[in-house]
């Protein structure tokens, strides 16, 4: 495959993913309510982030979307940092394949399987023991856990990987507790995986759609489901402005972290190679 | 002697924490894993040989009482199942997503291959950038992104105006709500799943033996095609099970792009479950999908597990 061919590929490509968003940005400050037809006499305005912020509804299920989604990525990150750990570093253990596989079926599943199966399990254990009472914040939380937890555990388990465990090693000889290990040694060298970790998480758990409409009672809405339908029922000026707003906000936080990560990385480095300089 | 014991007491103890602080940070997450995702399974498969009620849950209870009430026995009930096979809606749907989900698959591959290609063969400094531009449109919300597109298709939409002001087409062609709408959507969206695995295996690869091809008087496409694409064959196979297996079930991109006389399985099994309220049928369709889906999600994990490793070492 030639260079030329190869590189055109790639700018074509590019262009393909930036296109959408970025007609979307432009027809955000549109005035027209067509929303595809530019009116450039009153354009551009800021109107429909003005409608946005007046709008209760997508506000309140924002609202209602942020906190599922940071509950969802603390549970994640605490679950599948122990379930990568266990992973990568327990050795062969008895169901280890079977952990291994429950880890990494929900990266495909299909997200209607996970969806209704979750939910018949709710409803099934509220007639058992009574317990969800009711659909909303907890259901859907736990359902995104689930399928959350499994992108954090493969996130932590090739962290690990990458890093031999003779440091741990070496601090369980000379008499450091595992627990006191962890919380030096192992945490430290893999909390960019956990940042991320957490941050894919809090992503995933954001924009689901389908897990939530199946876990969640008619009281609760997430920011996608209102979304969702809304735009069923066709192009709606405003939607514009949220995903503008969106775009942002990732677009500063994705090149904040990856700035962040990239300095701790070579912080790490050098610190390597002054350690190494000084033992000689 | 008696300080020996001690000391082998301590050891002892410490040994025993270990041991406990291990199954303590194995058995969370199994457990967890046990409860959320593996039995809900075994209850849609119970489900899905259960008879539709009008009640809430609507369906026959999981067990019921023996003829005689003497002990409880569960009850299965093959209808459903024979239902989704007489019904000839159904086989087409699902031949419909297959083929969706298959010809979508080999379009990310097309385009997704040469991409990979050529961000692994990037100078070390842009190849971080192009990953990051990669990465980025997946962290903005998947469904606002689709919805861009309705915008970039509709009769009267972007692409359309574009077309006609450039006076390459005299009428609006009709994109929306057809096969292509949806092959783009779910290109759109998979593309990065399909680009991340193929750059991490193309950027592994050992440039000498392209020269050693080359010094040796092969062609470009015959190095291409003899060298570079077997060795890639892993990452291949590993991009298209990550588009292929959530595609076939996909929901929102047909449902806001798609044609509305031909489904698939994925609208499907919501619409049994939400607007006819039939779970046991809806349960039988998630089952049937899952046996369909279940060789490639085990090649799948095959793949994940030799590259976690491979990491290691």
């Amino acid at each position: 495959m030639n260079g030329r061919f190869r590189n055109t590929m790639l700018v074509l490509g590019l262009g393909f993913l930036y296109i959408p968003i970025l007609s979307m940005v432009v027809f955000s400050f549109n005035n027209s309510r067509l929303v595809t037809v530019w009116d450039a006499a009153n354009s551009p305005t800021l109107k429909w982030y003005a409608a946005l912020l007046d709008n209760a509804q997508i506000l309140g299920a924002a609202r209602l979307s942020i906190e599922i989604a940071a509950a969802t990525a603390t549970g994640a990150v605490v679950l599948g940092t122990l379930a990568g750990l266990a992973l990568a570093r327990f050795g062969p253990f008895r169901g280890r394949a079977f952990l291994s596989a429950m880890t990494t079926a929900p990266l495909v599943m299909p997200e209607v399987i996970t969806g209704l199966s979750i939910l018949l399990l709710f409803v099934a254990l509220e007639q058992a023991i009574g317990w969800p009472d009711g659909r909303g914040f907890l259901t859907i939380t736990l359902a995104h856990i689930t399928f959350c937890l499994a992108y954090v555990t493969v996130v932590v388990q090739s962290r690990l990987a990458g890093f031999d465990d003779s440091l741990e090693e070496a601090a369980l000889d000379l008499g450091a507790r595992p627990a006191t290990v962890f919380w030096r040694i192992t945490l430290p060298l893999i909390l960019p995986a956990i940042v991320s970790g957490w941050l894919l998480a809090f992503t995933l758990s954001w924009d689901d759609v389908v897990i939530s409409q199946f876990v969640a009672g008619p009281s609760a809405s997430t920011l996608p489901m209102v979304v969702f339908s809304k735009v069923r029922l066709g192009v709606s000026p405003d939607i514009n402005a949220l995903a503008s707003l969106m775009v942002l906000i990732v677009a500063v936080c994705v090149v904040c972290s990856t700035l962040w990560m990239r300095r701790r990385e070579r912080q790490r480095q050098r610190e390597e190679q002054m350690a190494r300089a000084a033992g000689g | 002697m008696s300080d020996a014991f001690a000391r082998l007491d301590r050891r002892a103890r410490g040994l025993l924490a270990r041991v406990r602080g291990r199954n303590l940070v194995i058995g969370i997450p199994y457990l967890w894993l046990l409860l959320f995702f593996v039995v809900p399974f075994l209850i849609v498969f119970k489900i899905s040989f259960s008879e539709v009620r009008l009640a809430m849950p609507p369906y026959a209870p999981l067990f019921e009482q023996a003829a005689d009430g003497s002990r409880m026995v569960a009850i299965f009930n093959l209808g459903n199942y024979g239902y989704l096979l007489t019904d000839s809606l159904y086989f087409s749907t699902f031949l419909y997503s297959l083929k969706v989900a298959a010809v979508s698959t080999l379009l990310c591959l097309l385009i997704g291959y040469p991409m990979a290609y050529a961000i692994a063969r990037a100078r070390e400094s842009t190849r971080n950038l192009l990953l990051m531009l990669i990465m980025l449109p997946f962290w903005t919300s998947f469904l606002l992104r689709v919805y861009a597109w309705v915008g970039l298709l509709k009769t009267d939409g972007v692409i359309n105006n574009a077309l006609l002001a450039a006076g390459l087409i005299d009428q609006p062609l009709s994109l929306l709500y057809t096969d292509f709408a949806v092959y783009v959507g779910i290109v759109y969206s998979y593309l990065p799943f399909m680009i991340l695995p193929l750059y991490s295996n193309l950027e592994k690869h050992d440039l000498t033996l392209l020269e050693a091809a080359a010094d040796l008087g092969a062609r470009p496409v015959t190095t291409f095609l003899r060298v570079t694409l077997p060795l890639s064959l892993p990452g291949v196979v590993a991009g298209c099970l990550l588009v292929f297996i959530p595609a076939v079930g996909e929901y929102v991109i047909p449902s806001l792009l798609g044609r509305s006389d031909q489904l698939m399985i994925g609208r499907v099994l919501s619409d049994e479950f939400f607007a006819n309220r039939d779970w046991p049928v809806a349960s039988a369709v998630a089952i049937v999908l899952l046996v369909v889906l279940l060789a490639p999600i085990m090649l799948f994990q095959r793949y994940q597990n030799r590259e976690l490793e491979a990491a290691r070492r």
